[in-house]
């Protein structure tokens, strides 16, 4: 039974991994944003600020991952609004799959979407000259997957509640931008009014970002542990969500 | 293989499918028939495990479809009415995903698939993509999936929507094949009433949720009175047919009234006789049409012309029944 559902599973990730590689335009746009934010924002601001004694573009560089990591998942999980609506789902749903393998089987194509693009930023790290040891490279993928995964299961929870095309723009205001800002991604969260501190405690990515910062460039100001720890809590609770808004999709 | 008992759906305070009432045999071809809207995909979706009902039960293949929904799904085969087969893929690859969704041990997977194509005419086209795939073709391919794993029962949505009368034939063709040849029960929606005609061992016309007849092809035309008379005359007095026992049905569309007549050929002169002068009259023999035009009040337009989905105007007839 166990090797059916895994074969299942891995129809569904080899799908996605496919579409994603066969749909030319979301790769490239996938590439080029985080690219803008890197020299266009980054070397502007670089220019004229070094915070923690880096250069601006390399200290916001880990922030910029976990930022492409954000948005690629999240807007792939949303994307289930959109198969819904082409009965294109519909296939996958009514098969003997049990939901909760279909949800996984989608997750994976979603980390794995998210790691072909960390890949490409990982090349322009070496361009840049940020100090990316081996050791620092795989515990920086370990951060990435978890990322990865939670943010996928969260854009799948949202992807199976909603139904209209109009709430990637509400998902996109009140979630994913929410999520970003106030993860630090973009300046270093010790010296915060305290509203803010709160609500970078609560930012799963917060955790992304300042464990990216140390296995990248060493300036963390939590342990990786607790890093790693935080961000798994994080990743349990989304999945569970997702999963259990996929098993109760159609009950409505 | 399908039975429903008082299967309904409701969509906030609107109900789509109002205490539904089915009996598919085994080795049946069943029609749906219905305007758009009238609840058809609603009973597939239910069916298929995609939505639970309100209320009403509801057993495929002797599995009920709230509380064995796995074995349920292992069960059946689908064509949905909107497309789903994924663009991206091949024909090939889309057929691959599903037979390992499906579990299908991998020996005879390679095969299974390699006749499936056979029989939908595809072998040629199985590696190009299928967003280069014409409608029929796509239809085609969803028929070739819906059958990979051997389903006992098929459900078809709308099988031949939009597709032009020379690809539709050739569905039919194999939808006959999967029904003769691979045993399929097979339940098919469709507002053709051509298609319900030439494709189904039994209908069930199907309007605002509710069963409005159900019978064979045969049964269904002969209940209403054989022929069809349609009277063109202003201010048409229903009340001079009183007495008449060979009137069956009468129904108005606009101007025209429509008479179901018993031997319409031999009885015309007395018909016409009762009724005075008029501006014209057509007769011909009973259709599906008519019988859907006495059950849902619904009059249609260009039926099988355009392939498209038009066809179902509003409810213009007022109709009534005469007992002889
Ligand atoms: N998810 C839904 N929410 C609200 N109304 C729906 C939904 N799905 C279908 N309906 C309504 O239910 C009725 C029946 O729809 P449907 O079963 O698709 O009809 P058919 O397939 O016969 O054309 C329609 O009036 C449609 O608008
Ligand atoms: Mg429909």
């Amino acid at each position: 039974m166990v090797m059916n559902e895994l074969e299942g599973i891995y129809a569904i990730w080899l799908r996605e991994v496919k579409i994603y590689f066969r749909e030319k335009e979301r790769f490239v746009a996938s590439v080029v944003s985080p690219l803008l934010w890197i020299f266009g924002f980054g070397a502007g601001l670089g220019a004229t600020v070094a915070i923690a004694g880096v250069n601006y573009q390399t200290y916001v560089f880990p922030g910029i991952m976990v930022m492409t990591v954000l948005f690629t998942s999240v807007f792939y999980g949303l994307y289930v609004i959109w198969d819904r609506k082409l009965d294109f789902l519909k296939e996958v749903m009514v098969s003997p799959l049990s939901r909760r393998w279909v949800f996984v089987g989608k997750m994976l194509g979603g980390v794995s979407d998210a790691f072909i693009q960390s890949m490409v930023l990982f090349i322009i790290a070496l361009v840049l000259q940020i100090p990316l040891t081996p050791a620092g490279f795989v515990a920086s993928l370990v951060v990435i997957f978890l990322t990865a995964a939670c943010m996928t299961s969260i854009g799948l929870f949202f992807g199976a509640i909603l139904s209209s095309m109009e709430s990637f723009q509400l998902v996109s205001n009140f979630v994913v931008w929410p999520l970003f800002l106030f993860s630090g991604a973009l300046f270093p969260i010790s010296n915060l009014p305290s509203w803010l501190q709160v609500l970078t405690f609560i930012d799963p990515l917060t955790y992304a970002v300042d464990a990216l910062r140390g296995t990248m460039l060493g300036t963390g100001v939590f342990s990786f542990g607790l890093d790693a720890g935080v961000l798994m809590v994080f990743c349990v609770l989304a999945i569970g969500i997702g999963s259990w808004a996929f098993e109760r999709m159609g009950k409505l | 293989m399908i039975n429903t008992s008082k299967l309904t759906k409701k969509f906030g305070d609107f109900t789509a499918v109002d205490k539904l009432g089915l009996d598919v045999a085994k080795g049946e071809v069943f029609g749906l028939l219905g305007p758009n809207g009238a609840g058809k995909t609603t009973t597939i979706s239910m069916l298929i495990t995609l939505v639970e009902p309100t209320s009403g039960t509801a057993t495929v293949n002797g599995f009920d479809i709230v509380t064995q929904k796995s074995d349920v799904r292992k069960s059946i085969g689908i064509v949905f009415q909107e497309p789903s087969v994924d663009d991206l893929l091949t024909g090939r690859e889309n057929l691959e995903m599903h037979a390992k969704l499906y579990c299908m041990p991998r020996e005879i997977r390679k095969k299974r698939i390699r006749e499936a194509l056979e029989l939908v005419e595809l072998t040629e086209r199985a590696d190009s993509f299928v967003k280069t795939y014409s409608g029929g073709m796509r239809r085609r391919l969803e028929l070739a999936r819906g059958l990979l794993h051997r389903p006992k029962v098929m459900f078809l949505d709308e099988p031949t929507l939009g597709l032009d009368p020379q690809t539709r034939e050739h569905i039919w063709m194999f939808i006959r094949k999967l029904n003769k040849e691979e045993k399929m029960t097979i339940l098919l929606t469709t507002h053709y009433m051509e298609e319900a005609d030439t494709l189904c061992d039994r209908i069930g016309v199907i309007d605002s949720g509710k069963i409005r007849v159900l019978g064979t092809p045969k049964e269904l035309k002969r209940a209403i009175g054989g022929d069809t008379v349609v009277i063109r005359k202003k201010g048409f007095d229903r009340k001079k047919l009183r007495g008449l026992s060979f009137v069956k049905s009468i129904a108005q569309n606009g101007s025209e009234t429509i008479l179901g007549v018993q031997d319409a050929h031999s009885n015309l002169q007395k018909l016409l006789a009762r009724i005075g002068p008029i501006d014209s009259v057509e007769v011909r023999e009973a259709s599906l049409t008519d019988v859907f035009l006495k059950y849902t009040g619904k009059k249609f337009r260009d039926e099988g012309e355009d392939g498209g989905e038009g066809g179902w105007g509003n409810r213009v007839m007022h109709q009534s029944n005469v007992r002889g």
